[in-house]
């Protein structure tokens, strides 16, 4: 019985972690195209930002692939997946037979097609090379001032990284705020106005329509409105999509693997094809708050999905009961937590907004209920414990009992009935 | 509003190079003693508030706290003592009855310190109690004139019925203190205590509270003048039930419980309406003479199927012999006799400290009253006032008691220290409260584990005492005088007590 | 596995397991030197929460299935293998709060005085009585094993 996991990070750890708590002798192997130990992709724009050294990148011990038994193929690329002879072809030839698949191949960066992306110093920004890269570009090309397309998530921690290394930044998002997804509208605003006042600045409702180059290298953008911004280095962060580089086109004659916006697969993580497992950002996950499937790229999703694939893969029986998005992200300083649907677009008399917002101590919290059950929640400054707000949308708890006191800065277990609390820790942890 | 001429009690002496301003003492102090002050981040104290309860003292980790009395000095007085003076200032100011809790702390005579045990040497050999067994097992109850037996196949049967009796593994009980003077947790604390002890407790006249049934069989169901709680079920579910008649901290009035100490809880174990002041009268209404008594006693037995003993508690007062007499006459199936320094949530003062007896003088006219008139085995003799240790349990039972109820002491093992300020309800130690935030400082859990320490810490000195006389049964020490001496006793003293001095063989 | 268990009823809010826990995880381990030397760098791992009369202070749960070690993004919470306790390692750690995020007890909280890491209840590093647990002056905290 042979395990190969194709991905070298959150979901494949989660899944090898799984797999060994069950199948301590089964070889597993994992393919992947980056050369790195496994290593934490969100701590990317940390490297970037100068805030950690190579070695807090490595998201387990350099003994981890000894310790659990894989073999890790790292540099090498898969190209195709031959579902009836189960085998994964590399590129350079060769293959890998397997019993037990699983795709944790993350997702790739959007670029939209702007003309001028191939100049130098145009970069996406997801990966250790990426970081790399650009780290480079700035050292080599002494670089001042940069552009950052896209205000999402992915476009904050470029800010991260850039502001912490001293440099002039320019933000573009093409819709009318940025975090226009995370965030509500004062949120979003609050977050403008704490980057403004850092340094950056921000233009909403636009984007890049060109990027003009001199001598092959970045010199200016243009936006859409015909703004020109000046910059030695841009990077696209607008978003990213599940990476179905092995599965597309084509799927049923490729791989038979079914696809939507992402893998699709079911509550034990495996795809239309059996022994065929995907896990992370690039599946469809259930959306418990939205109820549809869709692909949430979230870490702990990704680690979460893994482990469950890991299980049945292993033969142990586990669900995956969905999840909704989640994100801890600090912008200049101001620590930011969104869980959930933050800012419902439809139907929004069914819905109970609750905020307290702060303008001298710029803290912010909004909560938004559906028929008493807290579905979403922001909190900008005063973060502390918001994992209870995590815990009551994924619970669904009735909040009507306790509805004034959610913001109230006492808040916390003590506010929750009796019974709730009883029921929710493990073992009874607080004997009522 | 004129000044307060009461200077305070006590003073906190804090060591700075200590305190590290964790605060513990400001939340734990429920006078609001222990102040903290955020800009200067220190914790001082206004110590006009302190009552010597010792809570702070006692929590705070460091030890940087201590309490002593107020070291103000008056111009030496012998006849007006500061206490005396700090009084009048009160009721001056007051108007009103003089409040205490606990017992009598003026300097009465204790006879139990002038009273000493013999030892057995050379003449009869002293008893080792890990050896040979020591019996402590006391029953409580109406013994018979006469016992009739027959033989059946070898064995000895029993042919006389015996009046219904309760049994202890040890001859100490835990003594009446209701629920409304003291909070909930420290009645669990000493019902489920009385059940792993295998002795009783007593419901006092504050009732029993419904979840507390299921230790029934060692409880004693008290029936005080106020009736507080009394109904069928109350009586079935007790092992015996008491006719309460006085007191010893407060003989000749009825019982007292605050209004604020009235919660809804206390509401409805007592029958009463919540917030309202308990009052117990001072007689019985109903009982207005000894034929009185003797019909409450009966009609008590009835209501119960004549399955458990029936006492009566009073306090000592100055004929209890004769009073002890009509009682045991009356049918009483036990006489619990409460002397002058006995315990109480709140008393006029006055009264506390100036009205009755001491016990041991009580116990031994009863006793020898009781043989004299051969009636002695008619009613066990219970003890009560402030019982401080193992050798006063040994030397009342000496004096003539079969057993001893304990309340201030068992309060103490709960963690009391004796500050006084029971009637306020502000009990730090969760002891004498009805506040919430305080009831918790007491967790029966602890509570209980502290008071069958104490039983079985007292027993096991019980008997080594016994076996160091040479006896080897509880039964043999009581009443049995020539155990005892007395020493700077006079003729009077110890004819009353009926004792010999110390030194006459 | 044992854990640290919390009866309501009996915590007095006397916050002690607070400054036992500190000193605890202090570096001298002497409560008055921990308290005039190394706070307010330090910070006690347990919660504490009260309203009115009721109280209590709450560790972390060390869950079996913790929220907290998906969410980790470096690799800092991870479960110890001896104690199976949940522990973070606060020199990995690059306070992105996600683990704050995930953790439905609120557990865990962010040192911004001292490490700026993630700080929580970390058993006692495996000591055979925490010391909340063993200071507790009303045994409110108790640890123990109890079926899951």
């Amino acid at each position: 019985m042979r395990y190969v996991i194709i991905g070298n990070s959150a979901a494949a750890v989660g899944a090898i972690e799984a797999i060994r708590q069950y199948d301590s002798e089964n070889p597993i192997t994992v393919i992947s195209d980056e050369t790195h130990h496994v290593y934490s992709r969100p701590l990317v724009c940390h490297l970037l930002g100068e805030l950690v050294d190579e070695d807090r990148m490595y998201y387990r011990p350099l003994d981890f692939y000894e310790r659990y038994g894989v073999e890790p193929m790292l540099g090498v690329r898969a190209t195709a997946i031959d579902t009836q002879e189960k085998k994964v072809s590399l590129a350079g030839g060769g293959a890998v037979s397997y019993d037990r698949l699983l795709l944790a191949v993350g997702g790739k960066p959007f670029v939209p097609p702007v003309e001028g992306i191939d100049l130098d110093g145009v970069f996406t920004f997801t990966k250790w090379e990426d970081a790399q890269k650009i780290d480079r570009h700035i050292k080599d090309h002494d670089v001042q001032t940069t552009l950052i397309v896209g205000g999402g998530l992915i476009g904050m921690k470029a800010v991260k990284a850039l502001m912490a290394r001293g440099l002039h930044l320019t933000l573009v998002e093409l819709a009318d705020r940025i975090l226009s997804i995370s965030f509500d509208h004062t949120a979003s605003k609050l977050a403008e106005s704490i980057l403004r006042r850092a340094g950056a600045e921000v233009i909403t409702g636009t984007t890049v329509k060109e990027i003009v180059g001199k001598e092959g290298r970045v010199d200016h953008a243009v936006l859409q409105d015909g703004e020109m911004v000046d910059c030695d280095l841009v990077i696209f962060g607008i978003g990213v999509r599940p990476n179905l580089d092995l599965i597309l086109p084509e799927p049923e004659k490729r791989t038979g693997i079914k696809v939507n916006q992402g893998i699709l697969v079911d509550a034990h993580m495996q795809t239309s094809v059996p022994d065929v497992y995907a896990a992370g950002d690039c599946v469809e996950t259930y959306d418990m708050i939205l109820e549809v499937e869709r692909p949430i790229a979230i870490w702990p999703h990704a680690t979460r999905q893994g482990h469950v694939a890991g299980c049945n893969m292993a033969g142990i029986e586990k669900t995956y009961e969905g999840g909704f998005p989640m994100n801890s992200e600090d912008i200049a300083g101001m620590p930011t937590i969104a869980v959930g649907l933050t800012d419902p677009q439809e139907h929004q008399d069914e819905y109970e907004i609750l905020e307290r917002y702060d303008r001298g101590a710029l803290t912010y919290k909004r909560l938004v209920l559906h028929r008493n059950r807290l579905v979403g929640a922001i909190c900008v400054g005063d973060i502390d414990r918001a994992g209870i707000y995590t815990g009551l949308i994924r619970d669904r708890v009735d909040v009507s009992p306790f509805k004034d006191h959610l913001l109230s800065g006492s808040f916390g277990l003590i506010s929750l009935p009796k019974e709730y609390r009883k029921h929710m820790v493990v073992g009874e942890g607080i004997v009522v | 509003m004129s000044l307060s001429l009461l200077p305070p009690e006590f003073k906190i002496v804090r060591d700075d190079e200590r305190c590290i301003a964790c605060q513990v003492c400001v939340r734990q102090c429920a006078n609001d003693v222990h102040v903290y002050d955020p800009e200067d981040d220190w914790v001082y104290s206004d110590y006009s508030r302190c009552v010597g309860c010792h809570r702070c003292v006692t929590l705070c980790p460091t030890r940087a706290i201590t309490c002593v009395r107020n070291p103000l000095d008056f111009r030496a007085n012998a006849n007006w003592a500061h206490q005396v003076i700090t009084n009048l200032h009160k009721q001056a100011e007051t108007g009103g009855i003089l409040l205490s809790g606990m017992g009598c702390d003026q300097p009465q005579r204790i006879y139990f310190d002038h009273i000493l045990l013999n030892a057995s040497q050379v003449t009869n050999p002293s008893i080792d109690p890990l050896r040979e067994p020591m019996e402590l097992r006391t029953t409580i109850g109406r013994k018979p004139d006469r016992v009739e037996v027959h033989c059946e196949d070898g064995q000895v049967k029993l042919d006389t019925q015996l009046a219904p009796q309760l049994t202890l593994e040890t001859p100490i009980m835990f003594s009446a203190m209701s629920y409304g003077s003291i909070s909930y947790n420290a009645c669990v604390s000493l019902a489920r205590a009385a059940k792993q002890a295998g002795i009783v407790y007593n419901t006092g006249e504050g009732g029993l509270h419904s979840t507390l049934y299921e230790y029934g069989p060692w409880t004693i169901a008290q029936v005080a003048s106020g009736r507080f709680g009394v109904h069928p079920e109350y009586l079935d579910v007790a092992v015996a039930l008491e006719i309460k008649i006085g007191q010893g901290a407060k003989p000749g009035i009825g019982g007292h419980l605050p209004g604020e100490k009235v919660s809804a809880d206390v509401s409805r174990t007592r029958m009463i309406p919540e917030g309202t002041d308990a009052l117990s009268p001072a007689p019985h209404h109903d009982i207005y003479s000894i034929e009185d008594l003797r019909q409450l006693v009966y009609a008590l037995k009835e209501a119960t199927g004549y399955e458990k003993p029936v006492g009566v508690k009073v306090a000592a007062v100055h004929n209890i012999a004769p009073i002890a007499s009509g009682i045991a006459r009356a049918g009483a199936d036990y006489i619990a006799i409460d002397g002058l320094r006995g315990g109480t949530g709140a008393a006029p003062t006055v009264i506390r400290n100036n009205v009755g007896i001491p016990i041991e003088l009580a116990i031994a006219s009863v006793d020898q009253r009781l043989r004299q008139e051969g009636i002695r085995n008619q009613v066990s003799l219970i003890a009560a006032g402030s019982i401080r240790n193992s050798g006063d349990v040994v030397k009342i039972i000496a004096l003539g008691a079969d057993a001893v109820y304990i309340g201030t002491a068992a309060l103490v093992a709960l963690g009391c220290h004796l500050c006084q300020k029971c009637y306020t309800g502000k009990c730090n130690w969760g002891i004498a409260t009805q506040d919430p935030y305080l009831t918790k400082r007491l967790n029966p859990n602890i509570g209980s584990r502290r008071l069958v320490n104490l039983i079985r810490a007292w027993s096991l000195e019980i008997k080594e005492m016994l076996g160091g006389m040479g006896v080897n049964a509880i039964e043999s020490l009581r009443g049995n005088r020539d155990h005892l001496r007395g020493v700077g006793l006079n003729e009077v003293e110890l004819r009353s007590l009926g004792i010999k001095a110390a030194g006459q063989a | 596995m044992k854990r640290i268990y919390v009866n309501e009823e009996y915590c007095i809010a006397c916050r002690l397991c607070e400054v036992h826990c500190l000193v605890q995880h202090s570096q001298s381990k002497k409560i008055i030197k921990a308290y005039k030397e190394e706070a307010p760098q330090l910070m006690p791992r347990l919660v504490f929460e009260e309203e009115g009369p009721l109280s209590f202070a709450m560790p972390c749960r060390h869950c079996v299935d913790a929220p907290c070690l998906d969410a980790c993004i470096t690799g800092a919470m991870r479960r110890d293998e001896d104690t199976e306790a949940v522990l973070c390692d606060e020199d990995r750690c690059v306070g992105c709060w996600m683990c704050v995020m995930a953790c439905p007890f609120g557990a865990i909280q962010r040192n911004l005085k001292g490490t700026k890491a993630a700080s929580k209840c970390d058993l006692c590093y495996g000591d055979e009585m925490p010391a909340c647990v063993a200071h507790c002056p009303n045994e409110a905290l108790v640890f123990e094993e109890r079926e899951q």
